[in-house]
């Protein structure tokens, strides 16, 4: 295996988020309280079943014409005025946004809040070339801050609580006394970001939707963070994935009705930003030159599986790690990569290989509760199967990774219990031999043991329920 | 109480899959459940052949094996009757997965139909045989654990509330986190093992700040999970199946 096994370590911190009290609160509490305020958004469920269908319907058209419409999104993009590039790789996506920049002599980059860019690991590559990229989100500057990587795909900085970031930014902002009052933390991060703002020479974001149609770019937020950095500086670079298109303007409402619902419980975003060119000559504000980047980072191979495609249709609500059980107990940064919870668990194994991530496929108790809040509808518990199968014995080839879990002893194991239960006689003989000798079995045998940690051992009935009711005289046929 | 699948009239028989963890270990369950649809006047047929559906191979990945093992079941009812199974998991393995498992197999239209018939126990007594029972025992403060798979599979929401509180002197405690998954998961529970253990903790304490002496479901799983770790922790609360509640609280003696 030639993957990065230093990044293949979910159960090891997993393990370690468990027995940290304050991280398990600061994400119950946190998960609890957005469970919460999505509930209070979809109380009918006539509407949530209808608009859920139409926003499904609106990602799987865009996806099965994913090639064509992003050709046409080029093509408009490139009418409205906007540059748009084509990036294989985070490596080719990083050398793209950085060669703009130098080329426009741009030393300073404020950013809005984009998942991609995480991706990307953009921030420590401008950095590297010596060009400093300043966080506006709140979330994400607190994060920036302390030097960390988002813990989740939303609220980036849901893993600390208020006196933590109190803490924080009295260590990190000059002058700033320790305080845990909510508005006089935002007042200080405002303070330092407005200065950040005016003195940007760039400013780079995400994309929610880019829609092929009108070769706009849909931009959602709510603390203006995302206007400012995409509209003060004179140069806006915008990044995504490819698998963000929409076909059509019409497209866009549904989609923006159940994003911010879902993620946050919000009616709508505080900001909708539609950006489909550059400052015009007529204009009074606006960037003069706008890049859009369209990376793919693996996301071609996972389109190439028509049942693994599905993984593509995520809009990033993050409702899937909100109502997650593992995720609230484990928290964002247990799963080593960009995306977390249960989109990550399918979508990471499929970018970085099932012998990299293998593991995650594997770290869900396939609840369903992901599937059920999903915006459009992702059948994540199927895929999640889908993926373990391909880990054991890959079916298509189309992932990454696939058979690197491939073990003799687990298959003849399975082969085993196949032949128990494909054979009435032999399965009445094991459970025969269960019921006289089963008990018997020590807990602390390996597996057994990893059951009777926290419970006790079952217990065998005597007779089963094949004998019982044979006894008790039911009919057989 | 609302469903959106379709109520098919009261059979004459049905046949009851018992699914391998009644079988081997909750037998009294199975035995219940096959006691409280007889009492509704409906023949009871049990299959010898019957074993797995398939889950476990199926969940991990394994198709083939699934495919095998699920084989076994179909040819085990044959007519046209409804299956009621004693677990929403195996059921939805049986009513969901089947499906697609046998998809573009040449006896996927076999797998598709028996799919259909398929019923998980609390959902059949309550809408099919609009069980309503006398209560004859004394008051008590149960919880009931709707298992992940009955809700989000099988669409069973409201009917183990509705047949629990058909009984005078029973009262039903509210759980704080009533669709939150118990941690068993299956394999899950040895893949992940802090994991699982620290939802089943959670659950437990879910369970007991709801005053319950007792915590009913109407799956095996959760039951061998949630029962597991209370014996373990030495909790007095007792785990059993719906089944055995019902028949006992309505049992003439």
């Amino acid at each position: 295996m030639t993957a990065d096994v230093r990044r293949c370590d979910f159960a090891v911190k997993a393990r370690n988020a468990l027995q940290d009290p304050k991280l398990r609160a600061n994400f119950r509490r946190a998960m609890d309280g957005l469970m919460a305020k999505r509930a209070t958004q979809f109380t009918d469920p006539e509407e949530w079943r209808a608009l859920r269908a139409r926003g499904a319907e609106a990602r799987v058209r865009a996806l099965a014409k994913l090639p064509e419409l992003l050709e046409r999104l080029e093509s408009r993009c490139t009418a409205n005025g906007i540059t748009v590039h084509w990036a294989e790789t985070t490596a080719e996506a990083n050398t793209i946004v950085l060669s703009i920049l130098q080329e426009a002599g741009a030393r300073r980059v404020i950013k809005g809040k984009s998942m991609v860019s995480e991706e990307m690991h953009l921030n420590a590559n401008l950095a590297a070339h010596g060009i400093i990229a300043v966080e506006s989100d709140l979330g994400e500057y607190i994060i920036q801050l302390a030097g960390e990587a988002p813990s989740h795909i939303v609220m980036p900085c849901i893993h600390k609580n208020r006196s933590e970031i109190a803490a924080l930014f009295a260590w990190k902002i000059p002058g700033q006394p320790y305080t845990e009052n909510v508005d006089d933390l935002t007042a200080a991060a405002r303070r330092v970001l407005r200065g950040e703002f005016a003195g940007a020479d760039a400013g780079i974001s995400g994309v929610n939707f880019a829609v092929a149609e009108t070769g706009t770019l849909v931009l959602i937020e709510n603390e203006g963070n995302g206007r400012l950095s995409t509209t003060l500086p004179p140069l806006h670079i915008a990044v995504t994935g490819i698998e963000k298109v929409l076909e059509k303007l019409e497209d866009v409402p549904p989609l923006l009705s159940l994003l911010p619902r879902s993620a946050t419980g919000q009616p709508i975003t505080t900001y909708v930003n539609m950006i489909s060119a550059p400052r015009r000559p007529q204009e009074k504000d606006g960037p003069q030159a706008v890049h859009l980047v369209l990376l793919d980072n693996g996301r071609s191979r996972v389109y190439a599986d028509p049942e693994l495609r599905d993984t593509l249709r995520c809009i990033r609500c993050a409702a899937c790690m909100n109502h997650c059980p593992v995720y609230t107990r484990v928290g964002g940064h247990s799963y080593s990569f960009t995306y977390p919870g249960p989109i990550g668990k399918i979508l990471t194994p499929q970018i970085e290989g099932l012998d990299c991530a293998g593991d995650q496929p594997h770290a869900s108790s396939l609840c369903g509760a992901c599937a059920e809040v999903c915006p459009v509808e992702i059948p994540i518990p199927k895929l999640l199967v889908r993926l373990r199968a391909e880990a054991v014995e890959p079916l298509s080839g189309a992932v990454r990774g696939g058979g690197s879990a491939r073990s003799l002893i687990e298959s003849w194991g399975w082969r085993g219990s196949t032949l128990v239960f494909t054979s009435p006689l032999l399965y009445g003989v094991v459970a025969r031999l269960g019921g006289w000798f089963g008990n018997l079995m020590p807990g602390w045998l390996p597996i057994i043991n990893r059951w009777t940690s926290v419970r006790t051992k079952p217990h065998f009935a005597p007779k089963s329920l094949h004998r019982l009711a044979r006894e008790k005289g039911y009919d057989h046929e | 109480m609302k469903t959106t699948r379709c109520i098919p009239e009261k059979p004459d028989s049905v046949y009851f899959f018992a699914t391998c963890l009644v079988d081997l270990f909750y037998p009294a369950a199975g035995l219940a459940g096959m006691e409280l649809l007889r009492r509704q006047g409906i023949r009871v047929i049990f299959p010898p052949g019957q074993t797995c559906c398939g889950q476990p191979a199926r969940n991990n990945g394994h198709f083939e094996d699934a495919r095998a093992v699920a084989r076994q079941q179909l040819k085990c009812f044959p007519k046209a009757i409804p299956v009621v199974v004693p677990s929403g998991s195996c059921a939805g393995m049986m009513h969901e997965h089947y499906p697609e498992l046998f998809d573009g197999q040449p006896d996927q239209a076999e797998a598709e139909a028996f799919a259909a018939r398929v019923y998980e126990l609390t959902w059949f007594l309550a809408h099919v045989c609009k069980l309503s029972l006398a209560d004859r025992g004394p008051p008590v403060r149960v919880a009931f654990h709707g298992s992940c798979h009955s809700q989000r599979e099988m669409g069973v929401r409201d009917e183990p509330g509705y047949l629990l509180r058909s009984l005078g002197n029973v009262t039903l405690a509210e759980l704080q986190r009533p669709g939150e998954c118990c941690g068993f998961g299956g394999t899950f529970s040895v893949h992940q093992p802090e994991i699982s253990g620290a939802m089943v903790k959670d659950k437990l304490a879910d369970i007991a700040a709801s005053g319950a002496s007792e915590v009913l479901s109407g799956d095996c799983g959760c039951l061998m999970n949630i029962g597991g770790a209370l014996g373990k922790s030495g909790s007095p609360l007792r785990a059993r199946h719906i089944a055995e509640f019902l028949l006992e609280r309505s049992h003439d003696c």
